[in-house]
């Protein structure tokens, strides 16, 4: 896939065009275009601040575009409260702080959206939950509630929920930089597993070797710009901007 | 222990030497005499001057209680709303809900009490002048009359059906949650039951011949020449001015543990919640407010103490409520060790009543996870 003209002749599931935000006087994103094909899996990267949760987290809508717009799946997010949930139920998202809800169990965490949004009837979204579950390799955590379990898996408990919705794209925002190191590999193991799976992603990380093995495509974010796209191949061996080259030879 | 036992004995010796000195009678008989006196505010009694000291106890406590009962539920719609209010995103709801909890916190309770009764209640014109309201709302200075209804010959038999039709309708309502359960989809399980509710209701309403007829106030002329209110629901202006006093208080401090709780959840659980694709009300019903009323319930458990307790203040504008049927029984007779036992007796067990109903709420709530 690292040939542009065959990813240009699919068909886009995201797309993004001259899109801004800003947060009072500061602009976090002056001008994002970027399109996502489907089951492409998409890294962003980049300084702190320079934008990419925002970014990210613009998708859904949980930050408001100021400017541009966003069509995802063919429907574009607007004030519409009703495009809005329908595109909120496509896109699973995973966050940094995991976010599961603590009154509830690992079980109840997976399968409230589909019984509330979906109408999945009860023994079918638990019978889906455990499989997740099983996906993601704890099972035997179903009755526990979340407090009860380690950063890692709570992380995945979180995947699994995201998953639950059956989404078309999953979002993930630094996925790992809350966990304790030794955890970080059972959730990125779960990510390389959904990426393989076909899945279309979009990953804001800093772990640059998983995102080197995984990524179709980078995008290198700095102060609101997309700074330099290309693949892994492009990006690690012969990055066009200085500014690519710089970030990289910090953090490598 | 032993200085807790030692303390403990050395004050029943004191006690007992005070007793001797002053030659006090402890006892209760006292309380079967007449009291000689009445009450200008009675509910669900008859009282009579000739009854009992202990009957009039008795009235008193149920106008503490009256007036903690009605209290407490107004003070939590009103504290909620404000609470809510203040985190409005709109400027001037805000801001009026910040300038009613920074005012009203920060003044005594007993002031308030006595300017809602002499400044606004008895400001309020005589009875012949009284401030008429749509023909249905009369306020003067002696009672504030609002509409209300009276029963009628089946109330008996209408108000027991329409007990079953509620049992019926949550019977309905979680047989229908069950079904959704197992089969998906949705099936408007409160929506059901709320219909099923209202046709009983309503349909025996008519049924049993209209059981509850409205009752409104009305200003008649006695055969002497004297005005009065008739009918409807008369609110003297002591118990208006301690329950608004009260209500206003406490909302106050409400607001700010509802504010507190709402705003002490992680933004993450909202947007975790929103990126599933909940809605808005789903998100406040399902995540929010779950989390949030394990905050809430033990400090509001103490607002509606300390509610319980500062009804003694009432006691100002000679309310009727136990501390004043005390001391008035004490300006007769004296008997102030017995009555005012008594009297801590009261509070504290009505106090430790809501206590435990709270405690056994917020155990429910808490019980999950966290």
């Amino acid at each position: 896939m690292t040939d542009n003209d065959s990813i240009d002749a699919r068909v886009p599931i995201i797309i993004c065009e001259d899109v801004t935000v800003s947060f009072g006087d500061f602009q976090a994103l002056k001008g994002i275009s970027a399109r996502v094909y489907e089951q492409e899996v998409v890294v962003i990267f980049g300084p702190s601040g320079s934008g990419k949760s925002t970014f990210i987290r613009t998708i859904n809508r949980l930050e408001e575009h100021d400017g541009g717009r966003i069509v995802v799946d063919g429907i574009e997010l607007n004030d519409d409260v009703g495009n809005l949930e329908q595109i909120r139920s496509e896109i699973g998202m995973v966050f940094q702080q995991f976010n599961l809800f603590p009154h509830l169990s690992v079980m109840r965490n997976i399968t409230l959206a589909p019984q509330k949004v979906r109408g999945v009837p009860k023994q079918e979204a638990e019978e889906q939950a455990m499989e997740l579950l099983e996906r993601v390799g704890i099972p035997e955590q179903a009755q526990k509630f979340p407090t009860q379990l380690s950063g890692g898996q709570q992380q995945r408990v979180a995947i699994a929920r995201a998953l639950a919705m059956k989404p078309k794209i999953m979002l993930f925002d630094e996925p790992t930089s809350a966990l304790d190191p030794e955890m970080i590999k059972e959730v990125l193991d779960v990510m390389g597993e959904l990426a393989h799976s076909g899945m279309t992603m979009m990953i804001v990380t800093h772990e640059m070797g998983f995102a080197r093995e995984v990524a179709d495509r980078f995008l290198f974010f700095d102060e609101g710009l997309v700074v330099e796209e290309g693949t892994p191949e492009q990006i690690f061996t012969n990055p066009k901007e200085d500014r690519t080259k710089l970030f990289l030879s910090q953090i490598l | 222990m032993i200085q807790a036992a030692i303390a403990a004995g050395a004050g029943l010796i004191v006690f007992y030497l005070v007793v001797k000195a002053l030659d006090l009678d402890l006892g209760y008989g006292f309380l079967s005499g007449p009291a000689g006196f009445n009450f200008s505010n009675q509910w669900l009694t008859n009282y009579d001057s000739n009854d009992s000291r202990l009957g009039a106890y008795g009235v008193g406590i149920l106008n503490t209680v009256r007036l903690v009962a009605i209290g407490i539920v107004m003070t939590t719609v009103l504290g909620v709303l404000a609470g809510i209010a203040r985190l409005s995103d709109n400027w001037l709801v805000s801001r009026v809900a910040m300038v009613y909890v920074e005012t009203i916190r920060n003044t005594p309770l007993l002031i308030q009490i006595v300017i809602w009764y002499t400044v606004v209640l008895l400001q309020l014109p005589r009875i012949a002048e009284a401030i008429n309201v749509f023909d249905v709302f009369y306020l003067s200075n002696r009672a504030l009359a609002l509409p209300y209804v009276s029963t009628g010959g089946n109330f008996g038999p209408w108000l027991i059906i329409v007990v079953v039709g509620a049992v019926a309708a949550i019977v309905l309502r979680s047989w229908l949650r069950r079904r959704e359960e197992r089969a998906g989809g949705t099936q408007h399980a409160t929506a059901w039951a709320l219909a099923l509710f209202a046709v009983v209701s309503v349909v025996t309403f008519f049924l049993t011949g209209t059981p509850l007829e409205p009752d409104t106030p009305s200003l008649e002329i006695s055969e002497v020449g004297l005005l009065s209110i008739i009918g409807g629901l008369q609110v003297s202006p002591e118990f208006a001015a301690v329950l608004l006093g009260l209500v206003i208080y406490t909302g106050a401090f409400i607001a700010e543990i509802v504010r507190s709780g709402i705003q002490a959840l992680p933004r993450g659980q909202d947007e975790a919640a929103a990126a599933l694709g909940l809605s808005g009300y789903q998100r406040m019903t399902l995540i929010i407010l779950p989390q949030a009323l394990r905050v809430i319930i033990p400090p509001l458990t103490n607002q509606y103490l300390n509610l319980t307790k500062n009804s003694s203040l009432a006691v100002a504008i000679a309310y009727p409520e136990i501390i004043w049927v005390g001391k008035t029984m004490i300006n007769n007779i004296g008997h102030a060790v017995p009555l005012f036992v008594l009297i801590f007796a009261t509070y504290l067990s009505l106090s430790l009543a809501i206590s435990v109903v709270m405690n056994t709420f917020n155990r429910r709530v808490q019980l999950a996870g966290r």
